[in-house]
């Protein structure tokens, strides 16, 4: 791990009690929900991590506590580090506070978890949908929502399917 | 299928100003089709007058659940995906997926095929924004310009269907290296056009760069500092115009930037004038990496020879029993990834292209998700069009140079 | 023994009405400006320069479905954009024609989920099917002429019989 790198982890472990991991020479810190916008802050101002990169999440049915993981890639522009801040969230209660008072970025990565994962960002200050359609109650990137594959039509099948494939009218 | 719906003006209450409830400025709807947008994108305007009290985007018109669908093939099938997202930049997808399941699984590249893939990033660079002068151009009402740019368009298509037979979805780059070595006319094809594309980069700015014209309809609109461009996440050329010198391929480099000598093109006014001459600077640069990169092209092989991964080639399958063994498990079941997550970012005509790419074991991605840069310089949008008129607002949309599958995935 | 002989070099030609309202409506069919997805690159491609799309009289891109007589669906349709693409299309005035271009429009080629219309056929009636991912130019435009066979085989008979 870089030196610079170790003590901001060091400094995290310290305030908000977190566990990190490396993998292929990433780091990633795991932080509590409830701790995630005050470790954001320390970041953005004491570190200067200015730029949000990615935010996403992922999801591990079966597994219910935690459930999903809220990702926050982080990069500093000034010492050209990264480092990944990892939010275990419950399936029973799927929510994190919203970071969009830190980086106004995370306004639509948010809208854009509560369309696909249902994670509610509480107190954000514009929860419309965004990419999916107004009337969609449902969030596709959770691994109990199905593909909604549809049988493909070759030859051999092509007058089956076309019977009951629905054909656009005039 | 969903149907169309009134919506309620309560749905936008808190965007829109006070004066939009008591109908003392206008509510107009701008796409999904509409041949200023790029796309599929609407954007709910309020106008007082000519001028935008508020920008209201709405995406998801193209949202393809290209994410969810990755999850549901073998790593290796689901490259072809990667193409189709931004569909300007095909194989710089190709590049940075790859780049992941290489990070993920630990995997070489032959010396040889990171040459041709850099040669092939930076055509690829220069593509797309040919493609963006041209309807920048458009829109700004310099029609020749879109002619122009196809054109020499045309050119790298071609290199490109010399080397993969397909002019768009190459799927060429592939993990462990490239999908086969390119042909002997390749070197030429490419030498041909880094030869007289710079002519025609000075074509392109005497039509542009000091023309009245289109001067008065640029400088000052659409400012941005860089302190709001980071707050949004956004990177780019739209980062570089502000002042910010951030860009992937100096300052983490990849793939082998660090033995290149090239410039990165900054500008400080932030407006939109400064992202049209940051990304027409950024046609030289990307110019003279091509050309260093053919003249230290190696020699040697062009994928990785871990056949745990990489397939064996043809010439193998019918000699070697392995070989063939190894050839039907990969095109079968797919090799397996450890447990672990990987963050793979590039520097892609549009600024910051990462792919988040977590392995459960199996031989399937548990998760993929795409960072894509329009995404995030989309967003930044109704921040910089606030004040500006409606035909501004034009020029705005497309300096940010977005491309809505990019947007939506 | 027609009427051309009576009349001499008065430059005048006489045809079936049918046929000349074919021709008229195959030499000036006008798309509607409206890209999707990857196919629209390759449909402004086929307009621009190189593979110059106007020889076939189509150079005029309409930005308003009003004005517009034939609908090329250049890529993949979402359920979300749906609603949109058929609104569009009865907006435009008869006779209109659909090209659905791509796979995507076709039969969402790669995408087999739960985002995307599965083929464009069960929104708007589809004319020409064009494969391809993305079709060549050359493919767009041999599409467009496979249109323009069509048009010009219609029977005014077929179109009373069919309203």
């Amino acid at each position: 791990m870089d030196k610079k790198l170790e003590n901001i982890v060091q400094a995290l472990q310290e305030k908000f009690d977190a566990s990190f991991e490396e993998f292929r020479g990433e780091v990633h810190v795991f932080v509590n929900p409830e701790q995630i916008v005050e470790a954001l802050t320390l970041l953005r101002d004491k570190y200067d991590f200015e730029l949000l990169s990615a935010m996403t999440a992922t999801d591990y049915l079966p597994q219910l506590s935690p459930r999903f993981h809220v990702i926050y890639q982080l990069t500093s522009l000034a010492k050209v580090l990264s480092i990944q801040l990892r939010v275990p969230v419950n399936d029973a209660n799927p929510t994190i506070p919203t970071a969009t008072g830190v980086y106004e970025v995370a306004n639509w990565r948010e809208r854009e978890l509560m369309d696909m994962f249902g994670i509610i960002a509480e107190g954000h200050p514009d929860p419309r949908k965004l990419l999916l359609p107004e009337d969609w109650e449902v969030h596709p990137l959770r691994k109990d929502f199905p593909l909604g594959y549809e049988e493909v039509q070759f030859t051999f099948n092509f007058d089956d399917i076309n019977l009951r494939k629905r054909y656009a009218k005039e | 299928m969903s149907q169309l719906e009134e919506v309620s003006i309560d749905l936008y209450k808190h965007l829109l100003s006070e004066r939009a409830l008591t109908g003392e400025t206008m509510l107009l709807n701008m796409g999904p089709q509409h041949p200023s947008t790029h796309g599929v994108l609407r954007l709910l305007l309020e106008l007082d007058g000519e001028t935008i009290v508020n920008a209201i985007p709405d995406i998801g018109y193209l949202h393809t659940g290209i994410e969810k669908n990755m999850e549901a093939k073998t790593y290796l099938k689901a490259e072809v995906m990667s193409d189709r997202i931004d569909y300007m930049n095909n194989m710089g997808n190709n590049l940075v997926y790859c780049m992941a399941i290489e990070k993920l699984v630990d995997l070489d590249v032959p010396e040889r095929a990171l040459t041709i893939r850099v040669i092939l990033a930076e055509l690829e660079r220069i593509q797309s924004h040919l493609v963006w002068i041209g309807t920048f151009g458009l829109d700004l009402a310099a029609m020749s310009m879109f002619l122009y740019a196809f054109r020499e368009r045309e050119i790298i298509l071609d290199i490109k269907e010399l080397i993969s037979g397909q002019r768009m979805m190459t799927t060429f780059i592939r993990p462990g290296g490239i999908w086969r070595d390119v042909p002997v006319e390749f070197e030429a094809a490419v030498r041909n056009f880094i030869k007289i594309f710079p002519k025609r980069i000075d074509e392109y700015e005497s039509l542009l760069t000091k023309n009245p014209l289109f001067l008065d309809r640029l400088l000052g609109i659409g400012k941005m500092d860089a302190a709001t461009a980071l707050q949004h996440g956004v990177t780019g050329p739209m980062l570089r115009a502000s002042g910010v010198n951030w860009d992937l391929r100096k300052a983490r480099p990849y793939m082998g930037y660090e033995q290149y000598d090239f410039n990165v093109p900054v500008a400080t006014e932030g407006d939109t004038y400064a992202r049209y001459i940051v990304r027409v600077q950024e046609f030289r640069e990307s110019l003279k990496i091509i050309e260093q990169a053919l003249n230290k092209l190696p020699m040697g092989p062009v994928r990785s020879d871990n056949r745990k991964f990489v397939p064996p080639p043809r010439s193998e399958l019918g000699v070697s029993m392995e070989a063939l063994i190894h050839h039907f498990k990969l095109w079968t079941e797919g090799f397996p990834a450890p447990k672990g997550s990987v963050y793979q970012a590039v520097e892609s005509p549009r600024g910051e292209l990462g792919v988040y790419l977590e392995g459960d074991g199996g031989p399937k991605p548990h998760r993929v998700h795409w960072r894509t840069p329009s995404f995030d310089n989309l967003s930044v949008v109704p921040k910089i069009v606030k004040g500006h008129l409606v035909a501004d607002l034009i020029a705005i949309l497309a300096s940010t140079d977005i491309v809505l599958g990019d947007i939506d995935r | 023994m027609g009427i051309e002989q009576k009349l001499g070099d008065m430059g005048v030609v006489t045809t079936k009405l049918e046929d000349l309202v074919n021709w008229s409506r195959t030499n000036a069919m006008w798309p509607m400006l409206f890209g999707l997805a990857c196919c629209a690159i390759e449909m402004m491609a086929a307009q621009a320069s190189t593979f110059d799309m106007s020889r076939f009289g189509m150079e005029l891109m309409r930005a308003s479905p009003r004005q517009s007589d034939l609908m090329i669906v250049a890529g993949r349709v979402s359920r979300k954009m749906a609603p949109v693409l058929r609104r569009l299309y009865d907006q435009m005035p008869e006779p209109k024609w659909v090209i659905a271009m791509g796979d995507c429009a076709s039969c969402t080629g790669v995408f087999n989920n739960y985002a995307l219309v599965q083929g464009v056929d069960e929104v708007v009636p589809v004319d020409v099917y064009l494969a391809g991912c993305p079709p060549r130019p050359e493919a767009l435009i041999h599409s467009v002429v496979t249109l323009y066979q069509k048009v010009n085989a219609q029977k005014f008979k077929d179109t009373v019989e069919q309203k």
